[in-house]
């Protein structure tokens, strides 16, 4: 019975927004298409939420499993919040006619058509499949980011496409190298692809083979994680866009990515022959903190500095996943969690920012605190929040974070509380800039609209402050299985 | 298998590497489709040999799509753009071809150091196979890194997809969902590419990146 609705949830949850790009781009009135898309992203929200309480059978292709279903809920979450922030930010880029009504049908199919991507890239049993899935997701955002067509939307776009292209070939072809290793074990054919059959019979696979396959998947999966030094793509694609799509890339598009890693170094995990991927992740997630903590010490455009923020909390989570151990991994899920909440509130007001000064140079903005009360706080508490300060989630995870890697090597530890205070100075220099000072400008903003950004930041607040017994066991049931 | 079955299977997949160097040197726009379409051709060979040698009816699908979409439509398609925007006399300025084709050189030495050790127990045939495999994809790589021009990249940008495709079926018996997937990802790409070709040129006249880089959001101001 349980698997049957479990079953029924899982269509749901795949269905509804296959359909709902489809009928979108049908749709030609933006005010019929915008509340359309709100419902489309709750109905597969419950679908999520229904996934959680009843599993359906886990087939050859398709699986619903503990880990994935944290990153499912997370991910229709921000997905449904983004698009009720989405619906009031295009009203007035129609206003403003930078977009026209055509492209916002483009926009509302491709908005489906991306969370369809996502969700079909979490649940997927079958690494081809898996693989196929993030590339659409990428090649949805790619367009999404161009449709401004602005010059340098264009170019945005087009590095992401080169960028994003390049890095899923990596991938593709350590995804081939995981297939030679397991054929020789399971035999050819499909067998051979199912995730959760490879991640149970991986102690035979051959160490070489595994071993080189996840060089070209952390490099190719870690191009779309934003992990530095293959992060070119992320500022320009989350500057240029619509600020929803930055919305949707740091909230979900990059946990996505990150996803796919840790499938594949559960495979590892399974075989005491290889080399472990931790070092690799570590290194990788700690060159990404810290250099993108300077990084936004330098930034003039508001959308790039938290696009460079969430290079900076990547390479958090990935150094904490690649730590492993119940409590690192707690702390990465944790992380990765409160940051796509915190992310996307900061994107939510910047986005309104934006508009209401018309421009993104951060020279230009000033005073929000006055100009703009309501907004001007939620943008300081969501800082606030990102820079990791209490009682905000995000401390939380990082506190658990840094006590877990001085237990276990300091001098690791030493380096990340380095990085982690170099970029909450640089927020907190840019933030006095942005909120305070003088300012003659008054803004008017209907305070419902700022109502997901709330909604968000007081989900991290209250996480920060007590998180309910049920989800601390769940994370911790996650992270044990994580390795 | 008979010796001269993987002789032939070999010496379509090192075409594919010799291929990829001509393409890595050429400075012209119509050569270059002319090399890409070559390149494609000896894809589509080199799977049908495969699909005969493996007794394996669907790769021969594969090989079609090879031959048809990347053989034939996408050199012609891309042939008229660069004949509406007027670049077809364009000489790239290529990073100059010595240090390419010695960078080449060495990438091909490093796939096969990298790939042949690891691959020990995949058996002899799919190891020199991966090898090759690998060799295109890096010269792709460096294709796209060398090249200014936007048209040049995509094509990098394909070879790089035919040297997964040759991965693939390489790979004995990899089913073929992903095979298909990587025809169609392909056939995305392109659709995405043409689209932004044709808005790149409405914005600049060009489609040399270079313009582009002009407009990124750091410089000035």
């Amino acid at each position: 019975m349980n698997a049957s609705i479990g079953t029924a949830a899982l269509a749901g949850l795949l269905g509804t927004p296959a359909l709902g790009a489809l009928i979108l781009a049908l749709v030609p009135s933006y005010r019929i298409a915008a509340p359309l898309n709100v419902a489309l992203c709750a109905l597969t929200l419950a679908s999520a939420a229904l996934l959680y309480l009843h599993r359906p059978e886990p087939s050859l292709y398709l699986l619903v499993d503990d880990v994935n279903t944290v990153f499912l809920i997370v991910g229709t979450l921000v997905g449904f919040t983004t698009s009720v922030f989405s619906a009031g930010y295009i009203a007035h880029e129609l206003q403003t006619r930078r977009l026209k009504p055509r492209d916002l049908r483009f926009y509302h199919a491709m908005y489906q058509l991306l969370m369809f991507a996502m969700d079909l890239a979490l649940v997927s049993n079958n690494i081809g499949l898996m693989w196929v899935a993030i590339e659409l997701a990428t090649l949805t955002t790619v367009v999404m980011v161009g449709i401004y067509r602005t010059n340098a939307a264009l170019e945005a776009a087009w590095k992401y496409f080169i960028l994003g292209s390049v890095g899923i070939a990596l991938a593709l072809f350590g995804t081939i190298l995981v297939y030679l290793a397991a054929q020789e074990h399971l035999g050819q054919g499909i067998l051979a692809m199912a995730w959760d059959r490879l991640a149970a019979n991986s102690a035979g696979f051959d160490p070489a083979l595994l071993n080189l396959s996840f060089v070209f998947l952390l490099l190719g999966y870690g191009t779309k994680v934003g992990l530095a030094p293959v992060h070119a793509w992320l500022p320009d694609a989350h500057a240029e866009g619509p600020t929803p799509i930055s919305a949707v890339l740091s909230g979900l598009l990059l946990n996505v990515a990150l996803f796919a890693l840790l499938r594949f170094k559960l495979i590892m995990a399974g075989n005491p022959r290889v080399h472990s991927p931790g070092p690799m992740m570590i290194t990788m997630g700690l060159i990404s903190l810290v250099f993108a903590g300077f990084m936004i010490y330098r930034r003039r455009d508001i959308k790039r500095m938290f696009a460079y923020s969430s290079i900076e909390h990547m390479g958090i989570i990935t150094l904490a996943f690649g730590l492993g151990g119940p409590l690192a991994n707690f702390a990465g899920l944790l992380h990765m969690t409160m940051h796509s909440l915190t992310k996307s509130a900061i994107f939510f007001g910047v986005g309104y920012i934006s508009q209401l000064e018309g421009t993104q140079r951060m020279a230009d903005i000033r005073g929000l605190t006055h100009s703009q009360p309501l907004l001007g706080w939620l943008l300081v508490l969501g800082v606030v929040a990102i820079a990791g300060l209490p009682p905000f989630g995000v401390f939380t995870s990082e506190f658990l974070l840094v006590t877990s890697t001085f237990a276990r090597s300091p001098w690791l530890a030493i380096l990340l509380v380095i990085g982690l205070l170099i970029a909450f100075s640089a927020l907190t220099l840019r933030l006095h800039g942005l909120a305070f000072g003088e300012t003659a400008r008054q803004h008017s903003l209907p305070a419902y609209r700022l109502a997901p950004m709330a909604l968000h930041l007081g989900l991290v607040a209250a996480a920060g402050i007590y998180l309910p017994e049920p989800v601390v066991a769940w994370f911790r049931h996650v992270a044990s299985q994580l390795g | 298998m008979t010796p001269l079955d993987s002789d032939i299977a070999h010496l379509l997949a090192g075409s594919m590497v010799l291929v990829s160097f001509l393409l890595l040197y050429q400075d012209r726009m119509f050569a270059l489709l002319n090399f890409f379409a070559l390149h494609a051709c000896v894809l589509a060979f080199s799977v049908g040999w495969q699909a005969y040698l493996q007794r394996a009816p669907h790769l021969f699908i594969t090989a079609l799509i090879a031959l048809v979409f990347k053989g034939v439509i996408i050199p012609v398609a891309l042939h008229r753009i660069v004949v509406r925007l007027g670049i077809h006399r364009t000489i790239e300025t290529v990073v100059s071809i010595g240090p390419t084709m010695l960078f080449g050189i060495a990438l091909v030495g490093l796939s096969i150091v990298v790939m042949l050790p690891v691959t020990q127990a995949a058996g002899a045939f799919v190891r020199e196979d991966l090898a090759f495999a690998l060799s295109v994809v890096l010269l792709g790589f460096l294709m796209m890194v060398t090249r200014r021009n936007a048209v040049s990249q995509v094509i990098g940008f394909m070879s790089l997809e035919n040297g997964l495709v040759l991965a693939a079926t390489g790979a004995r018996g990899m089913p073929l969902v992903v095979e298909i997937s990587v025809g169609f990802s392909v056939l995305i790409a392109f659709i995405v590419v043409g689209i932004f070709l044709f808005r790149i040129r409405e914005r600049f006249d060009t489609v040399d990146l270079q313009a582009l880089d002009m407009s990124r959001g750091e410089s000035g101001s």
